[in-house]
């Protein structure tokens, strides 16, 4: 028992038990003080904040703080030495390194979990009438859908910078690991609290949780305001301590203009992540309030006003997107160059173009909501807003065609999943003006032509690059290379499938097929369409199944690497063995030169500064 | 890393780095409070709630009289005196009880709505209840520090802790000086 219970995850699922029925016998107690008889929803509500809480006291990520509130020291974390071996991605780690492939595992099983909710509501799908699933249970997949990859998103970003960035910018660790630990251990019951919205009645507005239908929906919708609110708090801390860590941590040399791009792409979502995630948790926040305690925000028939709620969610949830998709951009503008053996073209504007892209994000929000009903004057400010966002998008797509061109290109696993990343953001990049302007946004409004686009973004902007981090950096963490076949197996079944599913998608939308409807008229002709994206969809589903497969059994039977594998310039490669050492850079490095400077003679980057005497 | 001077450059970074963060975090928990001053006004306009003047004056300047206190303790901290630094966190505790205890305990009860009688009343417990929870936490902080410099935690080169809840009282402070506007000042009834 002792030795089960020394894995901190089992500690902490016991402490979410527990501080869940503290929460839910907590509220019922004060309800019977009070004379009032066991209702179900504050009960839960209280319960499943506090099991989140008790989760974090299970695994001891508030132990620390709590001996600084005490007045004790506590040993810096380069002075803790982990036991190296699998349990430490267990429990409570304080190495970026660990957290970064935690991130990534929960990030990949909530990818399992939310790409399987849309697996079983697309077979729904495949003919009119319903055959498998009840109404209610087809609208709260098509919401968990939507949730469960946001966060998978938000933890596969994570995953990524948190791994690379200390890495990259030559820092020994984030500016603050332990609430980097927090941040990680935070998301995970947030995680379970969002699937138990499904147990809990489930919940018919989809992801974005619109009053007055929230206001009126099943329990399970409070399960994912809570779980939405906390892991929003994790994506807020996570991106505090990578704006520190990326401003201050950097290695001697390293001007903010010699920063490697993804650096620059992390800081710009991140700037997003810590200031606009506040308005979705207090959004979603006011409305778990309405429905609690009758506070009148949303409901027109008591003086509120649904339309605030849009805003105010849509500043997070657009500039969201930005978040979303500036790391896997970045991966792009990061990897093109090591497998093009040619410098980044443009270094200066495409690091800036993520910084404006995540400014002109901010100001585009209203352009979900032209059909919502808000002020008419609104709508030609937002689309030309809008539009905007395609000039520094723009930069990014010169900045890799003109790096690729006369580029001696090595087709490895890395770069197929890069050049499968242009071409899909492409095709979303292309399907985006048509929605952002306003006369052609009221006919396609709430259509597929919508899903089609939103899901080309998000593959090309993060689910390819995402496979292409993956690739590229699997030896840094175990030592051993992935399957190659396999990996090409993989981007080949993953681009046709998934561009057949969102071609599909764009075109049975702009015949006038609505989005998140579980029936639709057979007259229209659609089910053969269905029928393909469906296929498509499984297509897609293989694909990753055998990247999955890939990732477990490379990690025993892989190629083995010491080596720079794929001859890259930057310090995690050049200077560190491989796999990476417990501790970051052990002996002091210096930054000389400029970070993508392939193929040129004589170009320096990075140097090991001579050990000094006595020390 | 052994040297006097390598810990203090070490700590001089750390310092650097929290302050950072601090600031970045209150950075980000503005936007909640924007967004509750963006909700009172979408959903009021030009109406302001009915609510006790004397009362909402009575405790605004309880709170701004504690940021004094508050910095003051900071500068006592920084000079040395300790028992200066005592005292004058003390007097900001206290000063943040009686804020809450102006707020929810009075101003609630006497408000002529409560939370489920329309906008007025969503928007004004809102607003005061995320306000009194920031004041709520600010104390328990305060409260931190007053026993770990009991016990003579700090000094006058390192004082972060402290340097820190004074901050973040600050912050909470001029949080109530764009909420109390809002709610007591602006607008008709």
């Amino acid at each position: 028992m002792k030795g089960i219970l020394s894995y901190g995850i089992l500690r902490g699922l016991i402490g979410q038990i527990v501080g869940w029925a503290a929460g839910i016998g907590l509220v019922t107690g004060i309800r019977a003080l009070m004379g009032l008889a066991y209702k179900a929803e504050p009960a839960w509500v209280v319960g499943a904040a506090l099991g989140i809480i008790g989760f974090l006291i299970g695994i001891g990520a508030f132990r620390d703080w709590f001996a600084w509130a005490k007045g004790e020291e506590t040993p810096d974390p380069e002075e803790i030495h982990e036991e190296p071996g699998v349990k430490r991605y267990f429990g409570y780690s304080l190495d970026h390194k660990v957290i970064g492939v935690q991130y990534a595992f929960l990030s990949l099983f909530l990818l399992v979990v939310g790409g399987s909710f849309a697996l079983i509501f697309r077979v729904e799908l495949v003919q009119t009438g319903m055959q498998w699933v009840t109404l209610n249970f087809f609208n709260t997949l098509i919401g968990m859908h939507g949730m469960t990859l946001i966060v998978s998103i938000l933890m596969g970003i994570s995953a990524m910078s948190n791994y690379a960035v200390p890495l990259l910018i030559g820092a020994k660790d984030m500016a603050f690991p332990r609430l980097n630990a927090f941040s990680f251990w935070l998301a995970v019951p947030a995680s379970l609290v969002l699937v138990s919205a499904i147990f809990t009645g489930g919940f018919d507005t989809g992801w974005t949780g619109y009053p007055p239908l929230s206001i009126r929906a099943p329990m399970g919708m409070q399960m994912f305001f809570v779980a939405v609110f906390f892991a929003g708090w994790s994506s807020i801390l996570g991106a505090l301590n990578l704006i520190v860590t990326i401003l201050r941590m950097r290695a001697p040399g390293m001007k903010m203009f010699r920063m490697p791009i993804f650096a620059w792409a992390t800081l710009a979502t991140s700037i997003i992540a810590l200031t606009a995630t506040q308005l979705i948790g207090t959004s979603f926040q006011m409305v778990s309030f309405e429905r609690l305690f009758g506070m009148s925000f949303f409901d027109a028939t008591k003086g509120g006003n649904p339309i605030l709620f849009q805003h105010l969610f849509w500043f997070y949830s657009h500039p969201a997107v930005y978040i979303f998709v500036l790391p896997g951009l970045g991966i792009i503008s990061e990897l093109l160059p090591v497998f093009v053996r040619k410098p980044l073209f443009g270094y200066k504007w495409v690091a800036m173009s993520s910084l404006g892209i995540a400014l002109v994000g901010f100001l585009v929000w209203a352009h979900h909501m032209f059909t919502s009903g808000m002020e008419e004057y609104l709508r030609v400010p937002f689309m030309y807003s809008t539009l905007l966002v395609a000039v520094p998008t723009g930069i990014k797509f010169f900045s890799w065609v003109a790096t690729m061109w006369m580029g001696r290109i090595r087709f490895q696993v890395p770069m197929l999943f890069i050049i499968g990343a242009i071409i899909v953001f492409l095709m979303g990049g292309l399907s985006g003006p048509p929605l952002g302007t306003v006369s052609t946004n009221l006919h396609m409004h709430d259509s597929y032509f919508v899903v089609g686009h939103f899901h080309a973004t998000m593959f090309g902007g993060f689910i390819f690059p995402l496979f292409a981090a993956i690739y590229y950096w699997y030896p840094k963490v175990t030592g051993r290379k992935m399957n190659d076949l396999l990996g090409k197996i993989h981007f080949y079944m993953l681009t046709p499938g998934f561009l057949i599913m969102s071609f599909g998608q764009m075109q049975i939308g702009l015949l006038g097929m609505r989005r998140r409807i579980a029936d639709y008229d057979p007259a229209q002709g659609f089910e053969t369409a269905h029928l393909i994206i469906t296929i498509a969809g499984f297509m897609v589903a293989l694909s990753v199944l055998i990247f999955l497969i890939n990732l477990f059994v490379s990690a025993k039977r892989g190629e083995v690497v010491t080596e720079n594998v794929w001859q890259s310039r930057s310090p995690e490669w050049t200077v560190l063995p491989t796999p990476a050492p417990m501790h970051n850079y052990p002996q002091p490095i210096r930054v000389v030169g400029d970070p993508y400077d392939y193929g040129l003679k004589g170009a320096r980057y990075v140097e090991i500064l001579p050990q000094q005497a006595g020390d | 890393m052994s040297t006097p001077e390598a810990a203090l450059t070490t700590y001089k970074q750390k310092l650097a780095n929290n302050r950072l963060g601090l600031w970045l975090f209150l950075l980000s928990d503005s936007f909640v409070f924007a967004a509750l001053l963006v909700t009172r006004f979408y959903l009021l306009g030009d109406k302001r709630p009915h609510l006790e003047q004397e009362l909402g004056l009575i405790v605004t300047s309880v709170l701004l009289i504690s940021s004094f206190f508050a910095n003051r303790a900071e500068v006592q901290i920084s000079k040395g005196n300790r028992k200066g630094f005592l005292s004058s966190i003390f007097i900001t505790m206290l000063l943040g009880i009686t804020f809450l205890v102006g707020v929810v305990g009075f101003e609630w009860r006497l408000a002529p709505f409560g939370p489920a009688d329309g906008p007025e009343g969503a928007v004004f417990f809102m607003m005061t209840g995320m306000h009194a929870f920031h004041v709520l936490t600010g104390v328990i902080f305060l409260f931190i520090v007053y026993r770990n410099g009991l016990k003579g935690h700090y000094s006058p080169e390192k004082h972060w802790g402290v340097e820190a809840a004074v901050n973040y009282w600050h912050f909470v402070d001029v949080v109530w000086i764009f909420f109390y506007p809002a709610l007591y000042l602006i607008g008709t009834l």
